[in-house]
């Protein structure tokens, strides 16, 4: 089996506040191979983010407690001094992030942006830097690119920006993409077209991604795997197919409830009752099991952790398979 | 800014030439002088004709051209008997030298500390720097100034005597260090202001997203928070100091009380008790068209830091 291009194992990140420790991140472990598309889903608070910002190198250590280990091809990044991470940040694995509207400086013209990206890893001129910026433009579509390129973040539309955070983050070739929530701010026309440039562009540089949403409709199409997150874990992970139509999790039933669909006349959306818990106070069994209406005795006393069912698919939840498989043909009604 | 000027100028007319009730030709007259002499002298200076005759011949010299600029006819200072032209052109770079000083200064402090505070958020230099800023803010300049004064020159022998006299060369004054403690009087405030103001925008914008951003880029700590933040942070510093420069001057009139020098600000003083309505107006249209070209010089820097409120 070929080495996994990034490895993450029992992450956790904790903050420390006044009002007690926040778990934001609990024992988290995934792996993504070179050219694979990961979905990590989860609703706000669910520690996706953290978990990506903590790959990234970008978690303040003086505020947050960082443990486990992470992996990316053959170091772990939660060792390195902090010089050779930013080496690795921007060249090896870049980022995108939800808000297009205000992750770029409003300062520096969006050529100058990117090329900045650029120089401070490679050591080319600053007119090649320009000419490639220029080129990453044209190749997310933006039109007359050396003309946009000149251009100030306040001239650009969101989907444009956004575009242009995309031509930044693989400007330099990285081989792992993680995309924060690339769409949520956008408009939805604009959504699947940024999600189409996405995976057009990872077959053309050969990148890894790693998209974070808390749509399971928007990961469907693009996604090789699929990992469900709650309450800082991960409570059920497979490939898309498993996830969609093989889901063993309530809460990942949950989800795909309240996702609209177009085969059925629903009059209104199923939510899922109740708020995520306080990641400073988690209940002692399943942290689902206040809002999980299949709930039992177990789920109060117990944690359910992460196990594989076949081979890859696995969840963190005590219901027997049958049961699960029964719930999943009979109440989600799901065309196989 | 021409229509702000126009009306500064009625209203500085109204209000120093038209309401007192003193009568500036009985002051001059003396206390011998008989009817005839005042009528003389209220005569010579104009005081008889219309109001509206009074104010054309005031405002004519407010017109920056020369020849008509405080021109002399009008702007003759009632009490000493020379052009006010002179006598501003002897206290204007006194106030200059002053002003500049001291915002030099205080810039100099307040945006370091700032920085500095907000980079090394909850250190001890940071608490340090913010109890200086709470004391620095709390301190009256007058009072502060007289401390000083006692501290360095009485006590300490550190600081010359204060006090210039009127016209002795500037820059040798300067080289005395006859400025130094008013200069830090004048900025100790407004450094402590502008410490606490940059650290909260420093912080501000090290929070945000494009900071992220630059940071996801793999750019070095010193290069997000010197290229990327610093610009963003200092923006809103330059709008305040579009506005603290115009109540400087007023400040400034304290500061040359305290340290006897013989600035704008200290003959705007002594003209109002003089009744030298000339002096007056000549210092009011100053203080103005100062505080209009510091605004205007404010949004030029503006805009230059800030792409978007470009004209495109």
């Amino acid at each position: 089996m070929p080495e996994p291009l990034l490895e993450v194992s029992d992450l956790n990140v904790r903050f420390n506040t006044d009002d007690g420790v926040v778990r934001a991140v609990d024992g988290v472990s995934f792996s993504i191979m070179q050219g694979e598309t990961l979905g990590v889903v989860g609703e706000s608070g669910s520690g996706k983010s953290v978990s990506s910002l903590a790959v990234m190198g970008l978690v303040n250590r003086k505020q947050a407690d960082v443990t486990g280990s992470i992996i990316f091809k053959g170091q772990d990044l939660l060792t390195l001094p902090n010089d050779e991470m930013r080496d690795i940040r921007g060249k090896q694995i870049s980022m995108i992030f939800q808000d297009p509207m205000t992750s770029l400086h409003p300062y520096y013209r969006v050529g100058d942006q990117i090329s900045e990206a650029i120089l401070v890893h490679e050591d080319i001129s600053k007119k090649e830097a320009s000419k490639r910026a220029v080129e990453m433009l044209g190749l997310v579509n933006i039109p007359r690119p050396d003309q946009r390129a000149r251009q100030y973040p306040h001239e650009f539309s969101g989907g444009m920006r956004q575009r242009a955070m995309i031509a930044m983050a693989l400007s330099l070739n990285p081989d792992l993409l993680i995309a924060d929530e690339p769409t949520t701010a956008l408009d939805v026309t604009v959504q699947a077209q940024i999600l189409g440039l996405i995976d057009k562009l990872k077959d053309e540089f050969d990148t890894a991604v790693m998209i974070i949403t808390h749509d399971l409709g928007v990961v469907a199409e693009y996604c090789d795997n699929i990992q469900v997150m709650y309450a800082g874990r991960i409570i059920e992970s497979g490939d898309t197919d498993d996830i969609y139509y093989q889901p063993h999790h309530p809460y990942t039933w949950g989800l795909l409830q309240s996702i609209p669909r177009l085969d059925e006349h629903e009059d209104r959306l199923t939510p899922i009752k109740g708020l995520p818990p306080s990641l400073i106070n988690l209940p002692d069994g399943c942290s689902f099991a206040p809002r999980c209406p299949y709930r039992f005795e177990r789920c109060d006393a117990e944690d359910p952790p992460l196990v594989p069912t076949d081979g890859h698919h696995a969840d963190a939840c005590f219901l027997t398979l049958e049961k699960k498989e029964a719930v999943v043909r009979e109440e989600l009604a799901v065309n196989q | 800014m021409l229509l702000v000027l126009f009306v500064i100028s009625v209203l500085t007319f109204l209000i120093f030439v038209k309401l007192p009730p003193g009568d500036p030709a009985r002051r001059l007259a003396g206390r011998s002088g008989t009817p005839e002499v005042i009528e003389l002298i209220q005569e010579r200076l104009g005081l008889n004709d219309k109001l509206s005759t009074q104010y054309a011949r005031f405002a004519k010299g407010l017109i920056p051209w020369p020849g008509l600029w405080l021109n002399e006819e009008v702007y003759f200072s009632y009490a000493n008997n020379v052009p006010v032209k002179e006598e501003i052109a002897e206290r204007l770079p006194v106030t200059a030298v002053l002003m500049a000083g001291g915002v030099v200064l205080w810039l100099l402090i307040g945006i370091p500390t700032g920085v500095i505070s907000a980079v090394k958020r909850r250190s001890a230099a940071d608490r340090g720097a913010m109890l200086f800023a709470l004391m620095g803010v709390s301190l009256p300049s007058f009072w502060l100034g007289m401390v000083m004064i006692y501290v360095f020159f009485y006590q300490l022998g550190w600081a010359p005597p204060t006090g210039i006299e009127i016209g002795a060369s500037l820059p040798e004054s300067i080289l005395q260090g006859k400025f130094l403690l008013a200069w830090i009087t004048l900025a100790v405030t407004s450094a402590a202001f502008y410490a606490r103001m940059m650290r909260g925008n420093m912080l501000e914008v090290l929070s945000e997203d494009y900071t992220r951003t630059a940071r996801a880029k793999g750019l070095s700590e010193r290069r997000v928070i010197y290229k990327h933040g610093l610009r963003a942070a200092l923006t809103p510093v330059v709008t305040m100091l579009g506005l603290d420069i115009a109540f400087l001057l007023g400040g400034a009139v304290i500061t040359e009380q305290v340290f006897a020098l013989p600035g704008l600000g200290e003959y705007a003083l002594q003209s109002l008790g003089d009744t030298n309505t000339p002096g007056v107006m000549a210092v009011t249209i100053i203080g103005a068209l100062f505080i209009v070209i510091a605004n205007l010089v404010v949004d030029v820097v503006y805009a230059a830091l800030d792409p978007r409120v470009r004209y495109s």
